[in-house]
């Protein structure tokens, strides 16, 4: 179980971004978590998957902090995949830097044999996203912050990439943050929703 | 048309200092001991057709000298710019790995260049005793600074990126993060640092040359030549200093071309 335990974080002193903020997720739950621009939702992901230090509260993971080393248990899936990968180097060597995903497992996400050849520039952001993705799921990983990832993908493979998604994470038991200011996705993909607002966050009924 | 496309342009450069590289090596070859041989009967003698640049005052030609020269110049100024470079990355992949670090180079890097270029050059050519290895590590020890200050900065505006974070997250060592995902960013970088420290490192090793703490007065150096022009200046025997200080300024110019060029272009 993933526990956020009274989080506050600020970027200019005395503005606080989030103020004693409490979440949990457990394994393979789907949590969603909307926002107004600004709100503090990334902010909320990247201190989830240990990319930014909270100033109070603690992350704490099956009783224990995150790890410092080796594949982070947490892994946090940004908005803009270009921003994600090496530019220089080849979507083979990319999705190998974490793992060596099988043939069916390329398929499943629709990563096609002939973009492993392809330097980045050469694929559009939704194959670019599904790659990323299926990068994040390496062996060892036991929940995903999905920040934004769909935003700017056409509504089929947005499903696609999702019902990818939420397969594997049925497998492996992963559980995921959904951030997205899509409600009727997360109404969709989600068991618990929140909303952040005011550096509170907030159940949805 | 060139003006507008500055691939050409560098492409354009790239050919002429390569042009000029081949030539300096080529008339290493060529040359044998004619920038040494002396003429008794022919000292002093203006430029002619007979001689090219003139000679001097023990009657060696003077194209010959300044051709010898500037290629040990080259040399010299090739080595101490690559190896100030590999000191300005050091220090730069060292600053990338932690804080104190990073405070540790930064200290380095402002102490250094507070100090004045040439006083520094003389201490540490003096130290080092004179000739051309002390010319070439008191270049190089001095030269580094603002490159690793450039190369600095970028490795940590690149720390920052997405994908570096999550190449840690997925379990990279810092080590692994720095030559496969920083170093190789930096390389071009390098590149078009080394082309501008350059002309820095050959002027600086003429200088140092000039005063008396670089190369011996027997090789025939640029900056001797110019120390021993300045002899006979006076006399009216301008010959002396204007060649090898052209050929000094052409190559000197060269490479700043490439440089800046190439930045533009890549």
């Amino acid at each position: 179980m993933l526990n956020a335990h009274q989080l506050s974080f600020q970027f200019t002193a005395g503005v606080p971004l989030l103020q004693n903020v409490s979440l949990a997720i457990e394994a393979g739950q789907w949590v969603g978590l909307s926002g107004d621009s600004g709100a503090g939702k990334s902010t909320l992901g990247k201190l989830l998957a240990g990319y930014l230090t909270p100033h109070k509260g603690n992350v704490i993971l099956d009783n224990a902090t995150l790890p410092t080393s080796g594949v982070q248990p947490v892994q946090w899936l940004p908005q803009s995949p270009e921003l994600a990968v090496n530019p220089r180097w080849r979507v083979a060597k990319i999705l190998r830097e974490a793992w060596t995903p099988s043939e069916a497992q390329c398929q499943a996400f629709g990563v096609q044999p002939h973009w492993l050849s392809r330097f980045p520039h050469a694929l559009s952001g939704g194959e670019l996203q599904r790659v990323c993705v299926l990068r994040a799921l390496a062996p060892g990983v036991r929940f995903l912050v999905a920040d934004e990832i769909s935003t700017m993908l056409d509504p089929i493979t947005q499903v696609e990439l999702w019902q990818a998604l939420k397969q594997k994470a049925e497998q492996r038991r992963l559980g995921v943050l959904v951030i997205s200011h899509d409600t009727a996705l997360l109404k969709r993909l989600c068991t618990q929703r929140y909303h952040l607002s005011n550096a509170q966050l907030t159940p949805i009924s | 048309m060139i003006r507008h496309q500055p691939r050409l342009r560098a492409l354009l450069s790239a050919g002429i200092t390569l042009l000029l590289i081949m030539g300096l090596i080529a008339s290493q070859w060529l040359l044998g001991d004619t920038p040494q041989q002396m003429q008794f009967d022919a000292r002093l003698a203006p430029p002619s057709l007979a001689h090219w640049f003139g000679t001097d005052a023990l009657g060696r030609e003077l194209w010959a000298r300044t051709l010898a020269g500037l290629s040990i110049s080259f040399w010299v100024g090739c080595l101490a710019a690559l190896l100030s470079t590999l000191i300005a990355l050091s220090l730069a992949a060292l600053a990338a790995l932690s804080r104190r670090l990073d405070a540790l180079v930064s200290l380095l890097i402002d102490t250094l260049l507070s100090v004045p270029h040439l006083i520094l050059l003389m201490l540490i050519a003096f130290a080092l005793g004179g000739g051309t290895q002390a010319v070439i590590i008191a270049v190089a020890a001095t030269h580094w600074p603002s490159l690793a200050r450039v190369l600095r900065a970028e490795l940590l505006h690149l720390r920052q990126a997405p994908y570096v974070r999550i190449s840690r997250a997925l379990g990279k060592s810092r080590w692994f993060v720095l030559h496969s995902h920083l170093l190789p960013h930096l390389l071009p970088h390098c590149l078009i640092g080394a082309l501008l420290l350059f002309p820095h490192a050959i002027l600086h090793e003429a200088a140092l040359t000039f005063l008396g703490f670089g190369l011996s007065p027997s090789q025939p150096a640029v900056g001797v030549l110019l120390a021993e022009a300045m002899r006979y200046l006076t006399g009216g025997y301008w010959w002396l200093g204007v060649f090898p200080g052209l050929g000094l300024l052409i190559m000197v110019l060269c490479f700043a071309r490439l440089g800046s060029n190439l930045r533009r272009a890549l």
